[in-house]
């Protein structure tokens, strides 16, 4: 009996307690990241006082200076091209694949399935190097056979490699839908007279919509954020840049030139689709994660 | 027959395209890491020669690969243990307890996860700038008179980078241990409650021997994803040459046109991120309860 008045009275406090760690780590996950909103419409000289000042007006000229003259324009373009042909890359790609590896008996399927499993553990950063001298020497022997060397500094190609390094966490996750499948769906299409092509499009990847629309996510993700890959492969220094890229370009300049306006515009360019689209989809995103796991 | 003919032709029309890119971008690149690592290279000819182990000789007595391996352990360890920590608390409370708002903790702390690495980079600098900085004016604040630490500086640039990596890993492994929590059936609780187990009694018979599994998996997660996030917010946070972690020091050798010296040390953080990873494995084995 004691124990349970001890209890009792211990237990509004204990909630106040948790109540106060919690909202502090929201505190510390929120404020930054509204700081910089509010910084970026700042004017320069706001940036030499009180740093919790809230901003003076609404200064848009830093959105203007950083998509004109800080190019953020031009890198958004580039950064929406490569996302957008990635993503269509692996889904052409990766949707056939795994469908055939999850569900025809033929051989060779086997090796190909452990070898996908294993690049689960192919972390890009150790690969980047060989694959930008594979590049490299690639537009050395194209020079001498064609007179113009394309791969490096060339979007499509940093799409391919996207869409490439992608594929074995794709695969993994869409083979696992579909291999959850009853088969009566295929041999029905096939007694209707359906062959495996317009099957498999028509039937089998409807039905992987929200498998789909998970790969879709995430992939979107880690290639928009992506910056290693695109820094080595895009390395000219006129070339073309992704907006991740750009950015790390302008924080490094910025350094000396203390234009922090357009830098923290720059950061809200960056930012502002993943936070959009995580805000619309943020309860698929975070059940979609403990499907696939694996993505660190 | 035809129809055995369509079927091949179909197969090897789906799978061919993925295991040529694959082969191409993922298996021949990584067969290169460990070839290239035994051979030097030039810088502006791709002529190669072959000099067997002496790129790992060389890798063991140069002094900034050490420091930059030391780096890493030290960021391994801390990281994973304070990540830990606050995740596992976190996703306890927020799975056990009745919260309002428990929806809305959970969307803000995994709000780390999807920014770039770039922008967190960018918003850490705002945090830790000398003057005007937002840590440096709460310190200031709290302790009374004007604090000027250089939180990018020689001596505090590893504990910047750890602060800013738990920051952004904790609502990840939170979500992870949420997931397996939830599946721990209540009544357990509700009987322990019954003989008398207050709340971290519950939570350390309870439920931590049953996620024990899932803990093991995002441990092997904690290993390889910090030495892959540690390069990537020291290339986005730090001046070249202030602080090298394992695949900086790497970057930093294919930068310089040590290509074969890079992949040797490529190689050797690979080893050690495997050797480490099987090592935890082992330790950890517990009998799997079931519930």
């Amino acid at each position: 009996m004691k124990q349970q008045n001890k209890s009792i009275t211990a237990e509004p406090v204990f909630k106040a307690f948790i109540y106060v760690v919690l909202i502090t780590l929201a505190i510390l996950i929120i404020v930054p990241v509204a700081w910089v909103f509010l910084a970026s419409v700042k004017q320069n000289s706001e940036f030499y006082g009180n740093p919790w000042a809230l901003p003076a007006g609404f200064y848009w000229q830093n959105f203007v200076d950083a998509w004109n003259s800080a190019s953020m324009g031009s890198y958004m373009i580039n950064s929406v091209i490569v996302t957008a042909l990635s993503l269509a890359l692996l889904l052409v790609i990766a949707l056939p694949a795994a469908y055939c590896l999850s569900r025809f008996q033929f051989r060779g399927r086997k090796l190909l399935n452990t070898c996908f499993m294993a690049g689960l553990f192919i972390n890009v950063n150790y690969i980047v190097v060989p694959i930008f001298l594979m590049l490299k020497d690639g537009d050395v022997w194209l020079k001498k056979v064609v007179g113009e060397g394309f791969l490096l500094n060339n979007l499509f190609v940093l799409a391919l490699v996207y869409a490439s390094t992608a594929l074995p966490f794709t695969i993994y996750l869409l083979s696992g839908y579909f291999a959850t499948l009853p088969h009566d769906f295929e041999e029905a299409a096939y007694i209707d007279g359906a062959g495996y092509g317009s099957t498999m499009v028509r039937i089998i990847f409807p039905m992987a919509q929200p498998s789909i629309i998970t790969i879709i996510l995430f992939n979107f993700l880690s290639f928009w954020n992506e910056y290693i890959i695109s820094m080595t492969l895009m390395s000219s220094a006129k070339g073309q840049k992704t907006l991740p890229v750009g950015l790390l370009n302008l924080m490094q300049a910025q350094q000396s030139s203390a234009e922090y306006g357009i830098l923290y515009a720059g950061l809200v360019l960056v930012m502002l689709p993943t936070l959009v689209l995580y805000i619309c989809v943020q309860k698929k995103l975070t059940q979609g994660m403990t499907v696939g796991g694996l993505k660190g | 027959m035809r129809r055995s003919k369509d079927r091949s032709i179909f197969i090897a029309l789906c799978v061919a395209p993925a295991a040529i890119l694959f082969f191409i971008f993922m298996i021949l690149p990584t067969l290169n890491v460990f070839r290239m690592s035994l051979f030097e290279r030039g810088a502006y000819s791709p002529t190669e020669t072959f000099v067997g182990l002496s790129n790992f000789t060389t890798l063991f007595k140069d002094p900034k690969f050490i420091s930059s391996m030391q780096n890493t352990i030290l960021l391994i360890v801390t990281v994973t243990i304070i990540t830990f920590f606050f995740a596992i608390l976190f996703a306890a409370i927020l799975t056990r307890e009745k919260i309002k708002g428990q929806n809305f903790f959970r969307v803000i702390f995994y709000i780390p996860n999807i920014l770039s690495v770039v922008v967190i980079a960018g918003i850490f600098s705002a945090i830790y700038k000398p003057e005007n900085g937002m840590l440096n004016s709460v310190l200031s604040f709290l302790s009374g008179h004007d604090v000027m630490i250089l939180w990018k500086g020689q001596q505090m640039v590893v504990i910047s980078i750890i602060i800013a990596m738990v920051w952004q890993a904790i609502g990840y492994y939170m979500v992870m241990y949420m997931a397996s929590m939830s599946a721990v059936p209540v009544d357990l609780y509700e009987s322990a409650s019954l003989d008398g187990a207050g709340r971290i009694a519950q939570f350390f018979q309870i439920t931590l021997p049953l996620i024990w599994t899932n803990i093991r998996t995002t441990l092997t997660f904690f290993i390889i994803s910090t030495i892959n996030m540690a390069f990537l917010f020291v290339k986005a946070m730090v001046a070249k040459g202030m602080a090298d972690v394992g695949l900086s020091f790497m970057y930093a050798q294919k930068d310089a046109g040590l290509y074969g010296y890079s992949m040797a040390a490529g190689v050797v953080i690979f080893l050690f991120s495997f050797l480490l990873s099987a090592m935890v494995n082992k330790v950890t084995k517990r009998d799997v309860l079931e519930m």
